[in-house]
């Protein structure tokens, strides 16, 4: 994240904030859980009490399973994350990235 | 010498005629961030629908000032924004001025009538699209909030949070200002009285 910036965490505190959000596709993999990293709790100008956000670098950890259906080879995962972002001052529109995981199953 | 039990008026002039220049474009000091007259663009026009179904164009306020807000009910700082929006419609809507709301909302009325009910908004929120927002500029970031002129120009824009007294400042200036002189003239005028 750049300075300044913040993304509402997986939880945020009020029910109208757009949370971080990692899914994946269904695809060669099982997903078994995803983890994400424990949120900050930040007071911010436009706001009296606190925000769960995830601020600077941070991971998410994702728990796969090889099914036994599934055979040797290279294969992507594919999946979106979600996010929204803000600074002190004003908000960026949320977005939804794409993502890739090349894998080997061997 | 008989005293006068009444007094008697006879005829009062006013011995001059004036005539007043009211120079209604003539500048108040003040801290606005507003632009010149001659540096403001027409605000584009749009037909957007509000909380009750019906179509509203910026248009349709021609001759008031309008504070148009581009926002959204999941932005911590344009929360901050709504109670001073609603206390600017309040204060100056018998002066010929009037806040609009524009949501972005991506889930539409679902997530934003419910956020106007709890918030008691006042005035007028609309839903806006792709198409709007391109038309102001894309929308980079919210909030983002136009100042209209009476003759429908954009008088300053502001990207994020800003002050109450900020906006206040810029709504007081373009209420007193308008585009033209405006002339009234004043004839000498006569009173009589009686017994």
């Amino acid at each position: 994240m750049k300075s300044g910036y913040h993304v509402n965490s997986n939880t945020p505190s009020d029910e109208y904030l757009i949370p971080l959000r990692l899914k994946w596709k269904p695809g060669p993999l099982e997903v078994l859980d995803i983890v994400y990293p424990k949120p900050h709790m930040e007071t911010y100008s436009f706001t009296q009490k606190p925000l769960s956000v995830f601020t600077g670098g941070f991971e998410l950890l994702t728990r796969f399973k090889v099914p036994q259906s599934t055979p040797a080879g290279i294969f992507t995962v594919s999946g979106t994350l979600r996010y929204q972002a803000c600074n002190d001052k004003l908000c960026l529109p949320p977005k939804t990235l794409e993502v890739q995981l090349p894998i080997e199953i061997q | 010498m008989p005293r006068r039990s009444s007094i008697q008026i006879a005829l009062l002039f006013i011995c001059c005629a004036f005539w007043i220049n009211i120079a209604c474009s003539s500048s108040q000091p003040v801290k606005a961030a507003v632009k010149p007259i001659k540096d403001r663009k027409p605000a584009p026009d749009f037909a957007l629908k509000d909380s009750n179904g019906a179509t509203v164009k910026l248009s349709d306020y021609k001759g008031k000032v309008v504070l148009l807000n581009f926002w959204a009910t999941w932005c911590g700082p344009c929360k901050i924004e709504i109670p001073w929006f609603i206390d600017f419609e309040q204060k100056f809507k018998d002066r010929g001025f009037a806040v609009l709301g524009v949501s972005t909302d991506e889930d539409g009325w679902v997530a934003v009538k419910p956020y106007i009910a709890v918030r008691k908004m006042n005035y007028r929120v609309l839903l806006g699209d792709e198409s709007v927002s391109q038309l102001y500029g894309g929308l980079d970031a919210l909030p983002t909030t136009f100042m209209v002129d009476r003759e429908g120009k954009i008088a300053s824009v502001h990207v994020g949070l800003i002050g109450k007294n900020d906006y206040q400042d810029e709504i007081e200036h373009l209420l007193a200002t308008t585009s033209r002189t405006r002339t009234a003239v004043i004839f000498p005028a006569a009173v009589s009285g009686t017994k």
